[in-house]
């Protein structure tokens, strides 16, 4: 049912954790439905200088995690902004159908910790990004 | 690797006996049943003997069993064949809301052809209580199809009390005693049921064979229409070989059961103790002492059930669980939230059923490592956290409580 790299991912999550004094934190999901995601990222000049999450969920949920995480290192934030959930299943090799709903929130937990970190920093999200949700006001 | 198989609630392995007494009707004894020439007869013989058996262990009368395809199919036989064969008596049928598929969904059925469904709750240990029978027996009532133990939780259900209460008001019992054929006393007339199914897998027969008992007198409408086979009532050439497994397994299961009970029951504790002392925030499910022997189930709070048999199928333990994950839809076991637990804990639910092959090293094992594997998931939860409530996740009506409300 799982890829090897989803069970790979779930065997031996990287960045698992919590960075103590993180620029941004997101989460995601709801207990009720099964999945939370939490991830939180130091960012420096501009770019993800580290990433740690914490999930309650599925294997896939984890993996997914774990992948999200691993992919948004030191990337900027434009470039993080455009990773989508899509993108994280498809390097996990591909989620089975009824994952990709509920377990495939990583780049949702991601985006919200880089909106978090805007909000802090007093900066709204990139201007070119088409998709961008509420948060994005100048302050 | 070493494999722990504790799953026995889903599947069990098969005895030897019963393979050896299977292979000669796969091979050389092919005759169809229902022929006339002596190597049918040897065919029929064989039919004849294992009804035979199968009745004997239930008590019952060999012309009183009905092979079917498997549990499921006696099931949705007994429910459909009792409501259509007594339509003109009424059209009401009561069951619980802990039930099988296989028996929710006939009602549920039957509910689009024009019957009224009754389903009673549960209490938090997962029993159903017979006066809540008793108050929702009206005069349209035909039906009371009530579990004898819950396949996931284990829970006994007062079958006896319930089937007085039906007799009384002269509504037919079914009971689904899938899984409990086999692992405790089943004595049709003691228990004073209508109707009973059984699966041939769960006591250690093969896959694709099961029976309903149908009490002499009892109106079932015919469930599959073609030949004479099965007293009428379910065309088709029987399967010899499974049947004779099954009624094999069953007179080997029901011979050693007084033994295999107790010898279960107290693996049972042993595994519930031990989980119980080494892991914290953890809840049986079901039933302290009214439950199956092999079957043990639990919920460990913040962490999820597919992740957790997934860590435990990597050091070689098949166990389930009632996420929504394993359960093939978005909300958890049907079962656990009857019984009242809140979604999240339901998420975290494992059964380990006990079975003819578990040792207490099996236990031990179990015992070793899950502590672990819990622990792990539990560094890797973000418990203890409010969720945002622009959730991603469109099922969430409501706030949680529980996980902002515990720390590690």
């Amino acid at each position: 049912m799982y890829t090897d790299k989803v069970m790979d991912h779930f065997t031996n999550p990287r960045n698992v954790g919590e960075i103590q004094d993180a620029d941004g934190v997101g989460l995601v999901g709801n207990p009720i439905c099964g999945d939370v995601m939490k991830i939180t990222i130091k960012v420096e000049g501009g770019r993800i200088k580290d990433a740690k999450f914490k999930t309650f969920g599925c294997g896939a949920a984890i993996a997914v995690s774990s992948m999200v995480t691993e992919l948004v290192l030191g990337k900027t934030l434009e470039e993080a902004l455009e990773i989508s959930n899509k993108a994280v299943a498809d390097a996990l090799g591909g989620l089975p159908p009824k994952k990709m709903h509920c377990s495939n929130l990583g780049a949702d937990a991601l985006r919200k910790a880089i909106e978090d970190y805007l909000e802090k920093q007093g900066k709204g999200l990139p201007e070119s990004r088409p998709d961008s949700e509420e948060g994005g006001e100048d302050s | 690797m070493k494999l722990v198989y504790l799953d026995n609630a889903a599947t069990t392995k098969p005895r030897q006996e019963v393979v050896e007494a299977m292979l000669p009707f796969l091979g050389e004894r092919y005759g169809n049943p229902s022929s006339i020439y002596s190597m049918a007869r040897d065919a029929k013989a064989a039919l004849d003997e294992a009804r035979g058996k199968v009745a004997k262990a239930l008590c019952a009368r060999p012309e009183e069993i009905i092979f079917t395809g498997s549990g499921t199919e006696a099931d949705n036989m007994a429910i459909k064949g009792v409501a259509y064969a007594n339509s003109r008596r009424g059209k009401h049928i009561i069951t619980s809301a802990i039930e099988h598929h296989a028996v929710l969904d006939s009602v549920k059925r039957l509910e689009k052809r024009g019957f009224q469904a009754t389903f009673l709750p549960v209490d938090s240990c997962g029993m159903v209580d017979p006066k809540d029978v008793e108050a929702a027996i009206t005069d349209d009532t035909v039906l009371i199809s009530i579990m004898h133990a819950n396949n996931e939780v284990g829970t006994i259900q007062p079958i006896e009390t319930i089937a007085h209460i039906a007799k009384n008001h002269g509504v037919l019992f079914h009971t689904d005693a899938v899984q409990t054929t086999g692992h405790i006393p089943i004595d049709v007339k003691q228990l004073g049921v209508d109707l009973l199914s059984l699966s041939g897998h769960k006591f250690k027969g093969p896959k694709g064979v099961g029976a309903l008992w149908v009490k002499k007198g009892v109106k079932v409408e015919r469930y599959i229409d073609g030949g004479g086979q099965e007293g009428n009532k379910r065309a088709g050439t029987e399967n010899v070989a499974g049947i004779v497994g099954l009624a094999v397994a069953l007179e080997l299961s029901v011979g050693e059961l007084e033994q295999e009970t107790a010898r279960l029951t107290q693996l049972r504790d042993y595994l519930i103790k031990g989980v119980r002392e080494r892991i914290p925030h953890v809840r049986l499910n079901g039933h302290p002492t009214k439950r199956l022997p092999g079957n043990t189930s639990f919920c460990f709070e913040f962490i999820e059930g597919e992740s957790l048999l997934l860590s435990l199928d990597k050091v070689g333990i098949c166990g389930s669980s009632g996420s929504a994950c394993t359960s093939g839809s978005l909300e958890p076991s049907h079962v656990l939230l009857a019984m009242g637990l809140p979604h999240e804990i339901a998420h975290g639910s494992l059964r380990l059923s006990l079975g003819h092959e578990t040792t207490p090293q099996d236990i031990d094992y179990v015992l070793e490592m899950l502590p672990g594997i819990v622990s792990r998931l539990r560094a890797m939860s973000p418990f203890g956290e409010e969720v945002s409530s622009d959730s991603a996740c469109p099922c969430a009506q409501e706030e949680h409580s529980l996980v902002k409300s515990h720390q590690f």
